[in-house]
């Protein structure tokens, strides 16, 4: 035990399965999937779960924000809730953020008004700037920043420490988690809230993994199950944030901790065929020795797409712990899904046990859980570990 | 000098700097221009301004690139700050940096041309669904890498051999501070002896440069291009949107003693605040901007006496100017008066996501050389900004200790302190 320990004092989660700890718990428990296939014909979701907004952003506030940021703020909030620590003015103002962000929503209707006027148009690029310059919100640009929702944070929430924003897909939440760990372990800082969120629910986005052929668009299938068949995301609306203290922060203000980080470990690779393995390899060799093999399980956080994940199947197969691939249950929540997976982690190890399996190919298990590791592969790029215990 | 600060942390250097400003190519060519008080702003050609409010800005139309987007030109201007970088650091073989890349980079969003191009339809409506149906076809493949946020990182991490996940930080206007305080951050805590920080921009396109104008954050003097950025004047009505990147090699001290390199400067500490106020003004107590600026000094273990000139974020906005004055006030006491405040971006523009990295540089090549860059365009004093911000011509002067501040929409404000060699 080291007082510069990572420990989770905090968790505010939101996805398809509803709201909060006990509820992903309870649902991941009684597996049932919850996918939205009507929305967007051939490409499937798992939706967000309706929310009660007001209870973490004012009306007022919330007209300024698209889901994208609402689904951010509310978790971080939910977090700061579970911590104790809404409203502590002192402590927000020394807390630092690190939010990991894609881009905000686009006014649909506008693009579709331009997407229909623009080929007809005798002067395309005089019509394009006259419709941006007459259909835009002004204050829209605002909801698409990538660094606005750690901005909507510190507004609504008062977490004024310091804010700084990643991106870079699933990388970007990994990393985030991976330097607030280092940076509590060096001292650089005591309490931190980390974390983002996903909106599953875009053409726009949508339209942008469909270009790279990475979505899945047949009738709801498992991660595994779909490799055989293609492979394939199918996305998942999240929201996550943790609080993360050092052990010491935490037992002064007698904080209940949830779990421990042990570590966290990121790399990337051209993925060519063996090299994400290679990195998986040597983030597992590095935590030799530091667990029990009888106790421990696997998140994955494997996006279904089929290089990646069949090459993380084999390599997990090699390990032959139990695992759960949580995108069966949640979808793959990309910039958010490291944290979200953590947060399953830190729960599972707070309850001592493992949910069932999420598919068929998946082992039970029912001894006692100690530990977790919790992998995370980019769709297409970067690959993260993280060890997760009891504290 | 010694290797350990007044912490017991490695001291931060610098040892490679590659700059691109619309002023030019390379640092030689850019201080040239900046310490003569030439403006780089001129009329946008890159597309028709029919309708827009502003039509001038900062942008770099000397790098060609195959299909022209935000994240393909601000790739390319990184490409070749890094290689500058590089050739000054002398470190490492080529293509095997031997520490992480922390990158400052703008939202990455499919643009118009590419949007268009997947906009067909049966109907005469064309709508979403219209597009995610044209979207798998094989000629779009290539966009789906350029349009996602972290492929222009990837592509630096695989030409230049950084180690381990390159991390693509955006914190607004003070996303170029961050990345440098995270490559201080990782040298300090141990994890390297070396950090490539590279900060870059391109986003001079219609949409964006519309979405600023919505905001009223730009200035519309298009008639005069070159005297349009005017920080601290009281007639200044906006920031030029400019385009740009900067790169610097960071090591610890030990370490760039031990291979014999040339030390350009010290990044002596960093400081941050955010603000929780309003999305786009600071808090009109100004208590984020002195609090970035007091943690940069108590980081860096030096008073505020010790400062001899601060390169200001000075984007030439009604708001910002006034907030900035307001925070060194309170800082700098009666001295804020006395010390020599300039603004690049009355000659460059606002390089938004790239300005903390490239102004970084720039405030290092001042004390390095010891000539302080003007703030141009000063002809309309703001009694109310009463600062001596090197007027017009750039000045001589000795300088130890510097600081260079940004602050960004969304309330992050960075501030980062620089020392000479």
């Amino acid at each position: 035990m080291d007082n510069h320990d990572a420990v989770i004092t905090g968790i505010g989660l939101i996805s398809c399965l509803g709201e909060g700890v006990d509820a992903h718990w309870a649902a991941l428990n009684a597996f049932q999937p919850v996918v939205d296939a009507t929305s967007f014909p051939g490409f499937p979701v798992h939706p967000m779960a309706p929310l009660t907004l007001d209870k973490q952003i004012s009306k007022r506030e919330q007209r300024q924000m698209e889901p994208w940021q609402r689904f951010g703020t509310y978790a971080a909030g939910a977090a700061l809730d579970a911590a104790g620590i809404k409203g502590n003015a002192a402590l927000l103002s020394r807390m630092h953020m690190i939010v990991a962000a894609g881009g905000g929503e686009r006014d649909y209707a506008a693009d579709e008004a331009i997407m229909t006027g623009l080929p007809k148009a005798a002067d395309p690029d005089g019509f394009l700037n006259e419709h941006l310059l007459s259909d835009l919100r002004p204050t829209l640009f605002l909801a698409q920043l990538s660094n606005l929702l750690a901005g909507n944070i510190s507004l609504v929430h008062g977490v004024i420490g310091s804010s700084r924003t990643f991106m870079g897909e699933e990388s970007s939440g990994a990393d985030a988690v991976r330097i607030a760990c280092a940076r509590i372990a060096a001292g650089q800082g005591d309490c931190f809230l980390v974390g983002g969120s996903y909106n599953a629910q875009r053409a726009d986005t949508l339209a942008i993994y469909e270009m790279g052929h990475t979505l899945w668009h047949d009738g709801f299938a498992g991660v595994w199950e779909r490799q055989a068949r293609g492979g394939g995301m199918i996305q998942g609306s999240q929201g996550c944030f943790l609080v993360i203290e050092s052990r010491a922060h935490a037992d002064a203000r007698g904080a209940a901790k949830l779990a421990r980080i042990r570590s966290v470990a990121t790399d990337r690779s051209t993925r060519r065929p063996g090299e994400a393995t290679a990195n998986a390899r040597q983030q597992l060799a590095a935590l030799q020795g530091t667990y029990d093999p009888a106790s421990i399980a696997v998140i994955s956080g494997a996006s279904g797409v089929a290089a990646p994940t069949t090459e993380e199947s084999a390599f997990l197969r090699e390990l032959g712990l139990p695992v759960r691939a949580t995108g069966n249950a949640i979808g793959h929540g990309m910039e958010p899904s490291f944290v979200t997976n953590l947060a399953i982690a830190a729960a599972a190890v707070a309850n001592g046990t493992l949910f069932p399996p999420l598919e068929a190919t998946e082992q039970p298990m029912t001894g006692p859980l100690k530990d977790m590791l919790v992998t995370s592969w980019g769709h297409w790029r970067g690959e993260a570990l993280a060890h997760v215990s009891s504290v | 000098m010694n290797d350990t600060d007044h912490l017991g942390r490695p001291v931060v250097v610098v040892t490679g700097i590659g700059v691109i400003t619309s002023l030019g190519q390379g640092v030689e060519a850019n201080w040239k221009a900046l310490t003569a008080g030439v403006s780089g702003i001129k009329r946008i050609t890159r597309f028709p301004v029919t309708n827009m409010k502003t039509t001038i800005a900062g942008t770099v139309d000397f790098i060609p690139v195959d299909e022209i987007s935000a994240p393909a030109l601000s790739e390319r201007m990184a490409d070749l700050v890094v290689a500058e970088a590089l050739a000054t650091a002398k470190i490492g073989p080529d293509g095997d940096f031997p520490g992480p890349l922390f990158l400052a980079l703008p939202p990455v969003e499919m643009e118009w041309p590419q949007r268009m191009g997947l906009a067909a339809g049966p109907n005469e409506t064309v709508t979403y669904a219209d597009l995610l149906r044209n979207a798998g076809k094989p000629e779009n493949a290539r966009n789906y890498p350029r349009f996602l946020f972290g492929s222009v990182a990837e592509n630096l991490a695989v030409r230049f051999g950084t180690k381990g996940s390159p991390i693509s930080t955006s914190t607004a206007c003070a996303s170029g501070g961050t990345a440098i305080q995270l490559g201080v951050e990782a040298i300090r805590r141990g994890e390297s002896k070396a950090a490539l920080v590279v900060g870059t921009d391109a986003s001079v396109n219609p949409e964006s440069l519309i979405r600023f104008s919505l905001l009223s954050a730009l200035s519309t003097r298009n008639d005069d291009p070159a005297k349009a950025s005017r920080p601290f004047s009281k007639d200044r009505d906006g920031f030029i949107m400019s385009e740009g990147a900067g790169a610097l090699v960071l090591e610890s001290l030990t370490h760039a003693r031990a291979r014999g390199a040339t030390i350009l400067g010290v990044i002596e500490g960093c400081g941050e605040a955010a603000d929780g106020f309003h999305r786009t003004r600071s808090s009109p107590d100004g208590k984020p901007i002195i609090a970035c600026i007091r943690n940069a000094l108590e980081d860096a273990g030096l008073r505020a006496e010790d400062i001899g000139y601060i390169n200001a974020h000075g984007t030439s906005t009604p708001e910002n100017d006034k907030m900035e004055w307001t925070g060194v006030q309170a800082v700098f006491g009666e001295r804020a008066g006395a010390i020599p405040i300039s603004s690049n971006k009355s000659m460059i523009g606002h390089t938004l996501t790239a300005a903390g990295a490239i102004e970084a540089i720039f405030t290092l090549l001042a004390l390095q050389r010891g000539v302080l860059p003007p703030t141009i365009n000063y002809d309309t004093p703001d009694p109310a900004v009463p600062v001596d911000c090197v007027p017009n011509v750039a000045r001589e002067a000795k300088v130890a200790y510097a600081i260079s501040n940004s602050f960004g929409f969304g309330g992050q404000n960075v501030c980062v302190v620089v020392g000479a060699a």
